[in-house]
């Protein structure tokens, strides 16, 4: 079960609002690399993991994905407040203002509602730690393109710190597959799914 | 395993009961005898999860208290308890 806390990861204050820049850093919330994405995709896959350690590891990144959910809502509130109907239309922001107003919903920058096709969950504990892996690759790429679009300071900060925690979770998942991978049989590598096939591949 | 599952059953009665209460206080804040009921459940449930911690280990990471090992990641997880 999960519990709430009554506070940001780490501290979002953004003096001016920019729907425009908004509209780009929704997709963080709702689009394909998101961390709506990311914190199911965690969440779902580690039931079936085979090693404790793996299970642990993608229920805290999972959690700590929930938590920059509401990081990138808060930013999206922060920069969607106060707005003039002229600001609305001049920013493109429109298409979106017309269906949610300034509510959070979780889109991509084009618009796209969230899918569950936006990630994977494949059962297999190889195949979904290199997913996984690719999947914070993807995630800290995206938060470079917002960095090459957003000047102000109040809002690079927060996205620098949530580009910096990719890069540490993509380091985890590695040592994660590593461990995996170091309870396989080498003889037997890929030859079946250590997730499905009970005592498959494990050294005897 | 039986005194676990016991165990394990006291601190989810307590965590339903507070949830509860939490969700009645959030519509009606200042009815003092949800908050009484609040605050004898907390002790009840902060005291069982010590004593599951010191039989069993941590419910969440924070509670994690060995200096020698991080039983947090031990098995088994929740679903796959019986």
């Amino acid at each position: 079960m999960w519990i709430y806390d009554k506070k940001l990861e780490y501290p979002v204050n953004i003096k001016n609002p920019n729907p425009k820049l908004a509209k780009c850093i929704i997709t963080q919330l709702g689009g394909p690399d998101g961390e709506l994405a990311a914190a199911l995709r965690y969440i779902n896959q580690r039931y079936v993991m085979p090693s404790d350690k793996v299970k642990g590891l993608l229920t805290d990144i999972g959690t700590e994905e929930l938590a920059h959910v509401e990081m990138i809502s808060a930013i999206v509130y922060q920069l969607t407040r106060n707005l003039t109907p002229d600001q609305i239309k001049e920013s493109g922001f429109d298409t979106y203002f017309v269906d949610h107003t300034t509510g959070i919903y979780p889109v991509s920058a084009a618009g796209t509602p969230f899918t569950a096709a936006y990630f994977e969950v494949k059962g297999d504990a190889i195949a979904d730690l290199t997913s996984d892996m690719a999947a914070e690759q993807k995630a800290r790429a995206t938060y470079e393109n917002i960095l090459r679009l957003a000047d102000d300071p109040d809002v690079r900060d927060p996205i620098k710190f949530l580009r910096e925690r990719e890069i540490v979770h993509f380091q985890r998942f590695g040592e994660a597959l590593r461990i995996i991978q170091d309870n396989l049989n080498p003889k037997n590598f890929y030859a079946c799914n250590p997730s499905f096939d009970k005592n498959c591949g494990k050294r005897r | 395993m039986n005194d676990y599952n016991e165990l394990m059953m006291k601190i989810q009665k307590y965590d339903f009961t507070l949830k509860e209460l939490n969700l009645y206080l959030d519509t009606h804040p200042n009815c003092r005898r949800a908050l009484a009921m609040f605050n004898k459940y907390k002790k009840l449930k902060t005291d069982a999860e010590k004593e599951f911690n010191q039989l069993y280990g941590p419910l969440t990471p924070i509670q994690n208290n060995s200096t020698t090992d991080w039983h947090w990641v031990s098995d088994p997880w929740p679903w796959e308890r019986s």
